[in-house]
């Protein structure tokens, strides 16, 4: 039986056109610019200073706050600068330059394919090695992985659920890291279980990766405590909250976090960091990362360094074709549109999608018939119509009774809209602003 | 490539659009329309060609020189309501009927309100209503024009020489006025086949139920329309019409003749699941169409109209606003603490 989420969301084409193109290993930039800013809390602070020399590995920055997550070099080389650059939204944001010159990793690094399964750590050695180590949640938040695995006092973790459905459209990178490092994810698995002290683990997978599906359940035999859910295709169920009423059948409560049903999501990816920061010493350095759009000559997955400019990611598939439109950091219900192609990867970078204006162009807006197909897409159950509304009319009190701040911002209600009514722009808009007011009601 | 269009997230939109969904809805109606003018020939050909053109003008008129919009007629919109409207009139009317109806439900009853979106009440049905009210014998006039198919269909002609255009609605109406007992005026049985598949008299669209129920299937697999609405009134008029029936049989129809007479599916199927007049979550939907369900067969039952379809849509429209704000969704996770 496949299982899915209660409420709400939409069908889109899954266009997973790079699910059969092999892994390659991306050719080293000439330069690197790693982002002090990568994981959500606090920026990391640099550690490094300019005509350093820096190992594959290397600590480069410390992290500055409890929410927040250290930063390695990702390629050897010389330290260029320390500056504020342009990410790829156009802020500035402090970046450590590196030249790179040849492949020299931390001796420590375990860089052979050979795969480690015993563990003696313990949960408190565990945690200190994710921590780092620089791992943060690679679904897309990038919320540093330690500190989820840590619940706060009063709340215990029950079960474990590796989040490998990769609802969004065309991505494809954990779909290959599933089918080709089962052993690792599923040993990553059981290295969180043992830091959360939980004995069962889920590994959800979206119908439409059979193969991945296979991998992870051979795996999932040869070590105790995992189970994979075959689940129904219907996006956004990558979302924390809907994966959890999908597997275990539980809500998360309005305002509540996750751990409140006992559960604690990892994304597949983060499975695979843990697994080789624990066992084979290896920070996070690299990643993943689809290069996809129906507009290019070829659709591949390559292993980038963190860091690399998106540019080099689109030069490795024959350049920018004419008629692309859009450039999309990220899938294409939640990524983010590209303004600054010289902009580089982060650690929790998945995809770049190419869309032409045809696939992308929002349909002219129109009135309101009131069909109410958005609150029926809703996977929140929320009113998108009526809190477009009030955001239009400027009523964050109303907003607020309507609960708004539930809204994930999956992009079901834009996506669904016969009318082409920029639902969620102007529902983010008010969500932000009700945001600042809860915040500093509670102060 | 030298400008990237930034903009936020989703960057993919679904393939609906207002002008698909009234493109359905005119397919939908394709069945029941067909075999209209099959039935009634020249005459209904008539009705539409001057019902949806009035529409369509009376929309683009309106835009250009009152409200100074770009023109909506692209939307399809007005042509779903000039094609309802006809299908909502007696066959036999004449053409300036549709016109005036036309006018009515677009000028009046949409653009005065603000156009597509706004208006409270179905457009095509405060046109009828306005028409019936107005003109009442020749609104209430069931003569059946000669159309194709009763040259061919032996049957067909029988069953028009037969009823002589009288609705079985208003038979019983007038009868139980007049004194008589159903059993006296039904003595074949209340419901015969014909009610489904194709029987002439009533309004345009009332002709075949069967060809209604074609359309709805569409709307259905198209994702157009959720079942819920059309269901709930049905079933509320056949548990009603069962009690009252099983009570007094003598005096109450029963449920298949009120499910098979009149416009109970035209207006269930097409006129109660217009979006812009119908609420928009489950719960309020159920309301809406229980509501309907009721008033229609107390119209029915006790009101002086023989056939009160219309009107308790009307009425349940006025509803509305009321069950979109108070029947809310169902929401994900209950409050914390």
């Amino acid at each position: 039986m496949k299982k899915t989420f209660a409420i709400g969301g939409v069908h889109p084409h899954d266009s997973k056109l790079s699910r059969q193109s092999a892994v390659e290993e991306l050719p080293l930039p000439e330069t690197v610019a790693i982002s002090m800013a990568q994981h959500l809390g606090a920026p990391a602070t640099p550690i490094v200073a300019v005509g350093d020399k820096v190992l594959v590995g290397q600590l480069i920055a410390e992290p500055s706050g409890f929410v927040s997550a250290p930063v390695h070099s990702s390629v050897s080389g010389t330290v260029k600068a320390i500056e504020p650059r342009a990410d790829l939204a156009g802020n500035p944001v402090p970046h450590v330059v590196i030249e790179v010159e040849g492949d020299a990793w931390l001796p420590e690094i375990d860089r052979t394919p050979n795969f480690v399964g015993d563990m003696t750590l313990s949960a408190e050695q565990i945690l200190a090695r994710i921590k780092e180590a620089g791992i943060v949640g690679l679904g897309g938040a990038a919320f540093p992985t330690h500190i989820k695995l840590s619940p706060p006092p009063g709340k215990k973790a029950e079960v474990l659920i590796l989040n490998g459905t990769e609802c969004e459209p065309y991505l494809t990178s954990d779909d290959h890291i599933m089918r080709d490092r089962p052993d690792e994810i599923a040993m990553g698995a059981q290295i969180m279980m043992k830091a959360l002290g939980v004995g069962r683990c889920y590994i959800g997978i979206e119908e439409n990766k059979p193969e991945a599906i296979k991998a992870m359940r051979i795996a999932a035999i040869r070590f105790g405590g995992l189970e994979v859910v075959r689940l129904k295709k219907k996006y956004p169920q990558g979302g924390e909250k809907q994966l959890i009423d999908a597997i275990i059948g539980r809500r998360v409560p309005s305002l509540g976090l996750p751990i409140d049903t006992g559960a604690v999501v990892q994304n597949v990816g983060t499975a695979l960091a843990v697994y080789e920061a624990v066992q084979k010493h290896k920070p996070l350095i690299d990643n993943m990362i689809t290069v996809t759009g129906r507009c290019l000559p070829v659709q591949k997955n390559f292993l980038v360094r963190i860091g690399t400019p998106f540019s080099k990611l689109l030069e490795a598939v024959g350049g920018i074709p004419e008629n692309a439109a859009k450039i999309i950091s990220g899938g294409p219900m939640m990524g983010k549109a590209i303004s600054n192609l010289e902009a580089t990867t982060v650690k929790a970078s998945s995809a770049v999608l190419v869309l032409t204006e045809k696939e992308t162009k929002r349909r002219p807006e129109g009135p309101c018939i009131r069909c109410g197909k958005c609150a029926d897409a809703c996977p929140m159950g929320l009113q998108p119509f009526l809190l477009y509304k009030l955001a239009k009319m400027n009523r964050p009190d109303e907003m607020e009774q309507e609960k708004v701040f539930d809204c994930i911002e999956c992009g079901c209600c834009l996506y669904t809209c016969p009318a082409g009514i920029p639902l969620l722009d102007l529902i983010r808009i008010g969500k932000a602003d009700v945001m600042k007011i809860m915040r500093s009601r509670k102060k | 490539m030298s400008n990237l269009i930034v903009s936020p997230s989703p960057h993919l939109h679904g393939p609906e659009s207002t002008r698909r969904v009234m493109g359905d809805v005119l397919i939908a109606l394709l069945p029941v329309t067909l075999v209209a003018l099959l039935c009634y020939g020249w005459s209904v050909l008539i009705l539409l060609l001057s019902g949806v053109a009035t529409c369509v003008l009376c929309e683009y008129l309106i835009n250009r020189f009152l409200l100074h919009r770009p023109c909506s007629v692209g939307d399809l919109s007005a042509i779903v309501t000039g094609v309802l409207l006809v299908l909502n009139l007696p066959p036999a009317a004449p053409w300036w009927i549709a016109v005036v109806g036309a006018v009515v439900a677009i000028g009046i009853a949409k653009m005065t309100f603000g156009g597509l979106g706004q208006n409270l009440f179905n457009p095509a049905l405060v046109g009828r209503v306005f028409l019936l009210v107005s003109f009442p014998v020749l609104m209430t006039d069931w003569t059946i024009p000669h159309g194709l198919l009763q040259d061919h269909l032996p049957s067909l002609s029988a069953q028009v020489d037969a009823f002589s255009g009288a609705t079985p609605l208003g038979v019983a109406k007038e009868g139980l006025g007049a004194g008589s007992t159903l059993q006296e005026l039904f003595a074949g049985g209340q419901f015969n086949w014909n009610m489904f598949f194709l029987r002439p008299g009533g309004s345009v669209g009332e002709l075949s139920a069967l060809a209604l129920l074609v359309g709805f299937l569409y709307l259905l697999c198209r994702r157009v329309i959720k079942v819920t609405i059309p269901l709930t009134i049905v079933a509320t008029v056949v548990v009603l019409s069962a009690i009252f029936s099983a009570v007094d049989p003598a005096r109450f129809t029963g449920p298949l003749f009120n499910v098979f007479t009149g416009g109970l599916l035209l207006g269930a199927i097409f006129m109660a699941t217009d979006y812009v007049t119908s609420p928009m979550t489950t719960l309020g939907q159920i309301i809406y169409g229980v509501g309907i369900g009721v008033i229609a067969l107390c119209i029915r039952y006790f009101g002086s109209y023989p056939e009160g379809v219309s009107f308790s849509i009307l009425i349940m429209n006025c509803v509305v606003p009321l069950l979109n704000k108070y029947c809310k969704p169902r929401r994900f996770g209950k409050e914390a603490k």
